[in-house]
């Protein structure tokens, strides 16, 4: 179970993680969605969500051009309404990072999310990973949403999981590690927990539920057990970590109540998206079309906003 | 454009409930014999909004001729066709007052929080859908009460007298009433002088519902109505849930008359955390525990007892969950902790919190606006609290928090049952053979491991030593009803 390591040194004792209570957790979740958000709560809070969104995509049949449309839409979500923010990010492969750094230029506000380290599966040498990392972070990458080795972290191989995250991290020089827990893979919440306190103390600038690229993705009570393993470590070093929730969450209802959920757990201090995103493709236009309703007072039609 | 849109303060907009859609009167009188019906000394009292203070509407002031009115007409309908109804029939009814209670849930949510105080989100989650369960649970027995207790031969009792509390007004009825029904009983019920206004609608339906006269009927009135009904000789059945004073008082009143009766009585529930058990969904617990309906529970959980080694960790958690609890209009969607539900209450309550500070305790509040009318208490919590000191003894009824630490389970065995009541009891940890060892120990009519105040109509609930006796819900709720 030995593992060459690269950071033996502040290797986490996995054994500290607390156990969960998955019936606690799924009630204190359904308490976050019975909030009711209205008038200029609600309004605050779709402009939030939309200025917390990594525009994603990533899909095989990706190309330059979708991708740079991407990136105007992020700038330009729909100019019909102005003052709207720009969405946190795009996120794309590590084989369109270059091209998505000339869309953007380099003074946007939009930052560059990649995936690095073999996207979605991990199944890759340390080595090939590593590497993807540093270019993807040479083309320009702000940020760099990497995978764990599920199969390693469910064999119990804990300390190679977090040796691995510290060495991507590494990699990373000044980009944003985000660490990818596939939650939907982990079996159980006491797995999550875990998994996230590995990360965290491995160097993770941001924990993430998923790739999206499985059925089972981000959930509400996945995403308590994340937050509450931050702020644990909050409490005990006051150093900060993001929360990233990916896949699934494609209505703007269910994103409000993610804000909910974050501003009555880790606090109203996350409420940026220096510490909060999603990963969405649709929620954006979910997004837009509510906050379309509030301006005009009447539900548009879908087909007035762009699909990219 | 920015990227950093700083929105730290993102307050939650008010989203109350239209208090319109519900249809309150200027005025009820009983319902006795299907009929509303003044009382005979033609005197009302006023019903208030513990939230503003504000008048809501004026009910009957019951005396001895009412009660014996309504008695009359309860025996009138259990000798008649009541009485003579198959268990079948029976049911029907009572499925028809589930349903009704059901299509207009919206409206008795809204009366429970504007008459009771509680916050809008429990009385819709919570209290209806329960009552309305209860009835459906009960109605199902109706017509195999041979099956749910076999070979035994069962009769019902006769006339049922209920004096049912303040602060689940509408669930409590619904305690009371169904399983009497089901049994085939008749009932005289008499709900709380502070909280009238969801039994009288509860009335309403079973109007609606064309249940014969006199099967159910309500009498309105403070201490000295229920008394009335306790002591009428033609009353079979004595059904009370209130204060263990009280329940001793009707102890003694019906000693040597061979009514029968279940009393639900006080409680000062011992929470117990071990240092194994998932804190954060613990800390849910306690605030589950003592803050839902503002304390205004009988099985809440207001001794706290904490491991040593976790009571730092679970003092700083619950602390700040505290401040996220949102205390104001019950009538907001948004709202946890709603109001006291009377002034006097209010009044005991701040009387134990001056104790706890005489006592030397440390006492928290988390920073909230409260109202400037009505009642309204801090959701509080003492720590550095002896074992003798008054707010770890008596019951307080209210959003306030005793906590103690403990070593060895032993040790917290002893404490918690060192009290003179024993309805309930919660106990967290990660391990089942400790939550087994710990509850099997506890004197608790209800014990609850790894969470705390769930309820069903399936599951009995009653209390040991001064916390009353009998059991309501399930089948030993309706052998309360039955002669074997």
């Amino acid at each position: 179970m030995k593992t060459k390591s690269t950071a033996a040194s502040c290797r986490y004792d996995y054994a500290k993680s607390p156990p969960i209570d998955q019936v606690g957790i799924v009630e204190r979740a359904a308490r976050f969605t019975t909030r009711s958000i209205k008038s200029d709560c609600k309004r605050a809070g779709l402009d939030m969500v939309l200025n917390m969104i990594d525009l994603t995509t990533l899909e095989g049949a990706d190309t330059p051009n979708k991708v740079r449309q991407l990136c105007y839409k992020a700038e330009h979500l729909h100019d019909s309404i102005p003052g709207l923010p720009t969405t946190a990010a795009v996120c794309v492969f590590p084989n369109f990072v270059s091209v998505a750094r000339v869309a953007l230029g380099d003074s946007s506000s939009v930052k560059i999310a990649s995936v690095a380290t073999s996207f979605p599966n991990g199944h890759a040498i340390l080595e090939q990973k590593l590497e993807e990392t540093r270019r993807a972070v040479g083309d320009g990458a702000d940020e760099i949403d990497m995978v764990i080795s599920r199969g390693r972290f469910l064999s119990g191989e804990y300390d190679y999981v977090f040796d691995e995250i510290a060495a991507v991290k590494e990699a990373c020089g000044k980009a944003r590690l985000k660490v990818i827990l596939e939650t939907g893979e982990l079996a159980t919440l006491d797995n999550v927990r875990r998994a996230s306190d590995i990360a965290i103390h491995a160097g993770a600038d941001f924990i993430k539920t998923s790739t999206g690229k499985i059925a089972s993705a981000a959930t509400i009570p996945v995403t308590l057990v994340m937050l509450l393993a931050i702020r644990d470590h909050f409490f005990k070093t006051g150093r900060m970590v993001g929360m990233k929730p990916a896949g699934g969450i494609s209505t703007s209802k269910l994103a409000l109540h993610y804000l909910v959920m974050v501003k009555e757990t880790v606090g109203p201090e996350w409420l940026t998206n220096e510490w909060f995103r999603f990963g969405a493709s649709s929620l954006a236009n979910d997004l837009l079309m509510q906050v379309a309703k509030l301006e005009r007072g009447l539900y548009q039609a879908p087909q007035y906003f762009s699909k990219d | 454009m920015a990227t950093k849109q700083k929105t730290l303060e993102w307050e939650y907009a008010p989203a109350p409930e239209a208090a319109k859609i519900a249809k309150v009167a200027k005025r009820y009188g009983h319902f006795i014999n299907g009929k509303w019906t003044a009382p005979s000394s033609g005197d009302y009292f006023r019903t208030t909004n513990p939230a503003t203070n504000k008048k809501l509407s004026e009910v009957a002031d019951g005396s001895a001729a009412d009660v014996n009115a309504a008695v009359k007409a309860a025996r009138v309908a259990y000798e008649g066709p009541w009485g003579k109804m198959s268990g079948r029939e029976r049911g029907k009814y009572i499925f028809r007052i589930a349903r009704l209670m059901q299509e207009r849930a919206r409206e008795f949510a809204i009366i429970e929080t504007l008459d009771g105080g509680k916050p809008i989100r429990e009385s819709r989650d919570i209290d209806v859908p329960l009552a309305a369960n209860h009835f459906f649970y009960n109605a199902g027995w109706a017509d195999k009460l041979e099956y749910a207790f076999p070979n035994r031969k069962v009769s019902s009792l006769g006339v049922a007298g209920q004096v049912i509390p303040w602060n689940f007004p509408l669930l409590m009825a619904a305690w009371k009433i169904a399983p009497a029904l089901a049994t085939g009983n008749t009932v005289v019920l008499k709900p709380a002088e502070t909280t009238p206004l969801t039994a009288l609608k509860l009335a309403e339906i079973i109007a609606d519902s064309g249940l014969p006269d006199g099967v159910v009927n309500i009498v309105t009135g403070a201490g000295e109505t229920g008394a009335a009904i306790v002591n009428h000789p033609d009353v079979n059945k004595v059904a009370f849930t209130g204060s263990t004073g009280v329940g001793k008082l009707i102890q003694k009143s019906i000693a040597g008359t061979d009514k029968r009766a279940t009393l639900e009585l006080g409680g000062k529930a011992a929470n117990i955390i071990l240092e194994d058990a998932a804190i954060d969904q613990a800390v849910e617990g306690i605030v589950n525990g003592i803050y839902f309906n503002q304390g205004h529970v009988c099985c809440a959980g207001s001794r706290l007892f904490v491991q040593e080694t976790v009571f730092e960790e679970v003092m700083w958690k619950l602390k700040r969950r505290m401040e996220t609890l949102i205390v104001g209009d019950p009538l907001d969607k948004n709202t946890d902790v709603g109001a006291i539900n009377s002034k006097e209450q209010l009044k005991t309550i701040q009387k134990y919190l001056k104790a706890g500070v005489e006592d030397g305790a440390e006492m928290f509040q988390p920073k909230c606006d409260l109202p400037s009318t009505g009642n309204w208490c801090s959701p509080t919590v003492f720590t550095n609290v002896a074992q003798s000191s008054r707010i770890a003894q008596e019951e307080i009824f209210g959003p306030v928090l005793a906590v103690q630490t403990f070593r060895t389970v032993p040790e917290v065995i002893e404490k918690a049952n060192n009290t003179p009541y024993g309805l309930s009891a919660g106990v967290w940890s990660d391990k089942g053979a400790r939550l087994f060892q710990i509850s099997n120990a506890l004197e608790a009519g209800v014990v609850w491991g790894n969470t705390y105040n769930q309820f069903d109509p399936a599951s009995p609930f009653g209390g040991y030593k001064e916390s009353g006796f009998g059991r309501e819900g399930g089948l030993h709720g309706l052998a309360a009803y039955l002669d074997f």
